[in-house]
């Protein structure tokens, strides 16, 4: 039992933003108020912003894409975060292994993380790595935008046939949620090919770009699942694809759920760029900006670029080859068979970059003017760089003094091409409590997540930061104390103190089961069939519960 | 006579590697494969014994020929299979890479009458 | 069962039959035959050569590595992941060294990854896609015998129905009996591959002028209609073996195939995948990339992890002497090690765990036999292409699983350290 006695606390979902006590019994919220402070182990949070655990919604913090990331950068495991001793060592300086993965997490007060990306085929790996991330809980979203047998369901229209496969997939794979990456682009890219607007036809199956999402769509919300689907949309990263972005969000339109979106656009910095090449490339953030602020089934995250180190790892096999020429540094391709495609490259950010800069101002541009109930901090984790720089991205959509600042480093070819120079707003403590916790938590349907009322996940965070005099112009200092939390109790365990990793405990993965809702009867002649093409049998392919470490299953239906 | 050195796994050495000590493993791999021409230039037949020098070490094998007939070692090479045997003349340097050099090793053989040691000998 | 995953190479099949009852088999190939058959066993757990309990092997076990000052722990090739994390978590607490078998295998295609990455993916790639099959240094009919059958030359894929549609070439020093069912065989001379691909990449490119008239032993004109044969497939897969990874050049041979590979996706689609040889020897260095940042090759004798291959590999640390004990697992450098590197070995004292008495058996001090992986015991590898795959447990044991084993020995360990 833990009691967390006079913080601020600041709890969007419940209207808190006061002075109060936080209670912890079982892993839980409490809000018994006979308390006996002997049997408690009770923190004084007096004078300090005290909030529910941080969730990170799109993080490739797991699975063969990171770890062949990590395979080729054994130049990024020379900076030593903690040597061996009472907890593991942890290294990594963009990419971190999966030990400090967890730890860093937890020191600045996140306490869950999804991966966002998974093939199928390759998931087992994604549990085994995901199992060996400390502490934090997590999830993983199958790809699907580029799957032969979506492809097949989407040509028959048979929306059932494609709601039933979502359900057997997420229960073979235990998986979270619906993912989608480049859909149709991908499978384009076994041609050498790709996909350049929604209305571009996958090779083979002559099914549109536009049908796999609309489709996927009406499946996801036939099975009503948790999370609606997240998508990385066509022509990430090109000059004047925030039409495309456009144009997919518009897809959304006339579906709708009352708890939650329809669509979750990913990382959607990378996919509003205006311009028609890199030489006249600029922000395109303003349609985004306006078309996801008026509709109430659209949400976002940032994917905040970070001037320094980056791994760019995406399933967008054709995007990472365009990179790859690009920049021409090294390439990891690796294509999936039936399912997607992945790639990996390295890059650096650089303030002296006119593109990069527009890319860093492009994202805050998202930060400060989409609506922070539809809104997530996310770098992408570690395409646009580090998670560990969330704070350094909260503290320069707190501090308009602190922007400024870092807009003299960057290049000055984004004054002209950004709206950011001109945006004065400066976000609130309780916006940022809202793109970390409760938004992350309603848009992946975790309701004991990202707050802290009653029953909640005994998730909580002490930060030293006093609400009551905040300044946002002592940026170096906000900054500094989002790094470093006070306090990070994870399922009523404290795991750091004062900044440092107090506790080693193992987290959950939480999957979907959304099988009462199908029958998996009605794909079974195409599974069937499909199977011939795999390499692995049938009965072999898929997790088990029994095989991970602590997993939580989620019915639906 | 002057010979590349090649050496790498077989199907007999694959099924016999979980049978390490037994007769039959030290048969999979202490012999060498030779071209067919150069077997007969050397004076060789079947059961022969060759001595196989290189800058690392050396070893005497058993000598055989091209066993299939689709199938050839090109004059100047032989084949040894991986194992025990083959690592008493490969090159131990890695270059830096950590991994040996087990191919393209240069050496020479020549027929002798010494026997084949068994593999606790090897060890010794 | 039905189903049952082989446990002997990197393709890993998983449709194969096993009566455990009966050790019947159906459908293996020679090598995995042998692996699924009744052989002589490591009966108990020896200190010396004398019969101890599983609880004293361990603990003495742990006492060496605890009071070395720099023990090597080796091999894990032959083991489930869940062994290998255990393996990669005692190596950190007892400040050794972790390696694995790619250091004498595909290490060095893991060096040209780390300058180049590497185009790849999955087998079911060339099953479905490949009109163009490049198998280049490798022997697959003898190395990984339902590789062709499976997955690559014979192989009923979604757009490749089968041989008649697919070209077929080997490319190796000699004619193999792989080379048997290609259409097509190029013989090039030792060590001459790096030449070979540079040549290759120039005609690609148009630099016709550039090549000489024959290359590696190869016309020039061959060279041309081979490249000219790259150019019109669709989708091309080169499967390449330690025939360039272990010649000299090593990394860098594996570099320019690499190259080469890259330079063909801008004119049509191609992957490069090696043929990795033990059955998990993909899981030996994934799990350790996840759990420590590096594949093989890693000290953390200063209680963080580094990586050198040129210092820290198995052959390496016994060469330079830099190791004071070892711990061997699924794994039997001594007989695949160089003999200066075996000649170190039997100076240090040596803990093995493994099925089987093999050659390291003969020059150990604690010898610990565990259960069978994937016929006694279950868990999860990674076939040569990454794609995980449960193997299982088909036939009880009395033995203790590596797993089990070092789980005991890591407790030992820590046991130690706090004292």
């Amino acid at each position: 039992m833990i009691l967390v006695k006079n913080g601020h606390v600041i709890d969007p979902v419940n209207g808190i933003n006061e002075e109060m006590d936080l209670f912890i019994k079982n892993g839980r919220i409490s809000s018994e108020f006979k308390i006996n402070e002997k049997e408690c182990e009770v923190i004084d949070a007096k004078g300090k912003l005290v909030v529910a655990g941080a969730i990170d919604i799109h993080a490739h913090i797991a699975a063969r894409k990171i770890n062949s990331g990590r395979a080729m950068r054994p130049e990024e495991f020379r900076r030593v975060r903690q040597k061996t001793g009472k907890f593991r060592a942890a290294v990594g300086r963009t990419l971190l292994t999966a030990p400090a993965i967890g730890y860093e997490y937890v020191k600045m007060g996140y306490t869950t993380a999804i991966e966002p990306a998974t093939p199928s085929l390759y998931t087992l790996h994604t549990h085994e790595e995901l199992d060996s991330i400390p502490i934090i809980d997590k999830a993983a979203l199958p790809l699907f935008g580029n799957w032969h047998l979506v492809f097949k369901f989407i040509a028959e229209n048979d929306i059932e046939k494609l709601a039933s496969f979502i359900s057997w997939v997420l229960e073979k794979m235990k998986g979270y949620g619906v993912k989608v990456v480049n859909p149709g682009g991908v499978e384009a890219w076994m041609y050498g090919s790709n996909a350049h607007s929604i209305d571009d036809l996958v090779p083979y199956y002559d099914v549109s770009v536009r049908d796999i999402i609309t489709g996927l769509i009406k499946a996801n919300e036939m099975l009503d699942l948790p999370h609606s689907i997240h998508i990385h949309c066509n022509n990430l990263g090109e000059p004047g694809n925030y039409e495309t972005t456009v144009d997919t969000m518009k897809l959304a339109n006339g579906i709708r759920n009352n708890r939650r979106q329809v669509l979750h656009v990913t990382h959607v910095q990378f996919n509003a760029f205006s311009g028609s090449g890199w030489k006249d490339m600029g922000s395109g953030t303003e349609e985004i900006i306006k078309l996801v602020n008026k509709s109430d089934n659209i949400t976002i995250d940032m994917g905040q670029v970070i001037f320094g180190h980056a791994t760019t790892m995406t399933a967008d096999g054709p995007f990472q080859f365009d990179l790859h020429k690009l920049l021409k540094n090294k390439w990891i391709n690796l294509d999936v068979e039936l399912e997607t495609g992945t790639g990996v490259v390295p890059l650096i950010y650089r303030p002296s970059s006119p593109v990069h800069s527009v890319m860093w101002a492009i994202a805050l541009e998202l930060g400060l003017l989409v609506n922070p109930d539809k809104n997530v901090i996310s770098t992408d984790y570690p395409n646009g760089g580090p998670f560990d720089r969330y704070p350094y991205i909260m503290t320069l959509l707190l501090s308009r003094k602190y922007r400024e600042k870092e807009m003299e480093r960057a290049h000055k070819y984004l004054q002209r091409a950004a709206n950011l120079p001109s945006i004065d707003i400066e976000r609130t403590l309780e916006d940022i409590v809202k793109m970390t916790r409760s938004s992350p938590a309603r848009i992946l349907g975790m309701h004991n997540k990202g707050h802290l009322g009653e029953g909640a996940d005994a998730d909580v965070v002490v930060y030293d930061i006093n609400p009551a005099e905040f300044n946002p112009d002592k940026y170096r200092e906000i900054e500094k104390a989002l790094s470093s939390a006070l306090f990070t109790i994870k399922g009523g365990t404290v795991v750091v103190k004062n900044g440092k990793i107090a506790g080693d405990i193992w987290g959950r993965t939480m999957w979907v089961d959304a099988t009462l809702r199908t029958t998996a009867e009605i794909i079974e002649p195409d599974l069937e069939e499909y199977f011939n093409y795999y390499t692995v049998n049938r009965e072999n392919y898929g997790v088990e519960e029994r095989w991970m470490r602590r997993a939580e299953r989620i019915e639906v239906g | 006579m002057n010979v590349i050195i090649i050496t790498g796994r077989t199907t007999e050495q694959g099924t016999l590697v979980e049978d390490k000590l037994t007769h039959d493993y030290f048969k999979s791999v202490n012999y060498c494969e030779l071209n067919k021409e150069d077997f007969a230039r050397m004076g060789l037949k079947e059961g022969d014994r060759v001595r196989v020098k290189t800058d690392y070490g050396e070893v005497v094998l058993f000598a055989r020929k091209n066993v299939i007939d689709e199938t050839h070692i090109p004059e100047g090479m032989i084949f040894i299979p991986m194992g025990p045997y083959a690592n008493q003349v490969i090159n131990p340097g890695t270059d830096g890479t950590g991994t040996p050099q087990y191919k393209g090793v240069k050496g020479i053989i020549e027929k002798t009458d010494e026997n084949v040691i068994g593999i606790p000998e090897i060890l010794r | 069962m039905e189903n049952v995953t082989c446990t002997f190479c990197g393709a890993v099949c998983d449709d194969l039959y096993f009566d455990g009852d009966e050790f019947r088999t159906k459908d293996f190939c020679p090598l995995g035959e042998a692996k699924f058959s009744r052989k002589k066993r490591i009966e108990y757990p020896t200190i010396d050569g004398k019969k101890v309990s599983y609880e004293e092997a361990v603990e003495r076990a742990a006492e060496i590595l605890h009071n070395s000052k720099r023990p090597l722990l080796f091999g894990w090739s032959s083991t489930v992941n869940e062994a290998i994390r255990l393996g990669v978590i005692l190596a950190e607490k007892v400040r050794g060294i972790y390696d694995q078998c790619a250091s004498v295998c595909h290490a060095p295609s893991v060096l040209a990854m780390i300058e180049e990455g590497i185009a790849s993916g999955s087998l079911g790639q060339i099953k479905n896609r490949t009109d163009l099959a490049i198998f280049w240094g490798c022997n697959p009919v003898e190395a990984h015998p339902r590789h062709p059958t499976r997955y690559s030359v014979m192989a009923r894929g979604l757009l490749t129905k089968g041989r008649a549609d697919r070209k077929v070439v080997v490319v190796d020093v000699r004619k193999t009996v792989s080379a048997l069912m290609a259409s097509h065989f190029i013989q090039v001379k030792p060590g001459t591959d790096y030449l070979v691909f540079s040549a290759m990449r120039a005609l690609m490119e148009g630099y016709e002028d550039a090549v000489p008239e024959e290359v590696g032993g190869v016309r020039k004109e061959k060279l041309i209609e081979f490249v000219e044969m790259i150019k019109s497939a669709k989708y091309i897969t080169i499967l390449f073996g330690l025939g360039i990874a272990h010649t000299r050049g090593h990394d860098r041979n594996v570099e320019n195939v690499i190259k080469l590979v890259q330079l063909i996706n801008r004119y049509t689609r191609c992957i490069l995948q090696p043929m990795r040889g033990h059955f998990n020897v993909v899981g030996a260095g994934e799990v350790a990339a996840w759990e420590c940042g590096f594949e093989w090759a890693v000290d953390f004798s200063r209680g963080y992890p580094r990586f050198a291959p040129s210092e820290f590999t198995g052959v390496e640390a016994l060469l330079r002497k830099d190791c004071d004990a070892a711990l061997i697992v699924a794994s039997d450098p001594a007989a695949h090690f160089p003999r200066a590197a075996v000649e170190q070995l039997k100076r240090i004292p040596v803990i093995q765990i493994d099925p089987f008495p093999n050659m390291t058996t003969l020059l150990s001090k604690v010898v610990i036999p565990c259960a069978i992986s994937g016929i006694e015991a279950e868990g999860t590898a990674y076939r040569m292409d990454g794609v995980p795959i449960r193997v299982k447990k088909v036939v009880e044991s009395e033995y203790w699983s590596d797993e089990e084993i070092l789980e005991k020995m890591l407790e030992k360990v820590l046991k130690l350290r706090e004292d």
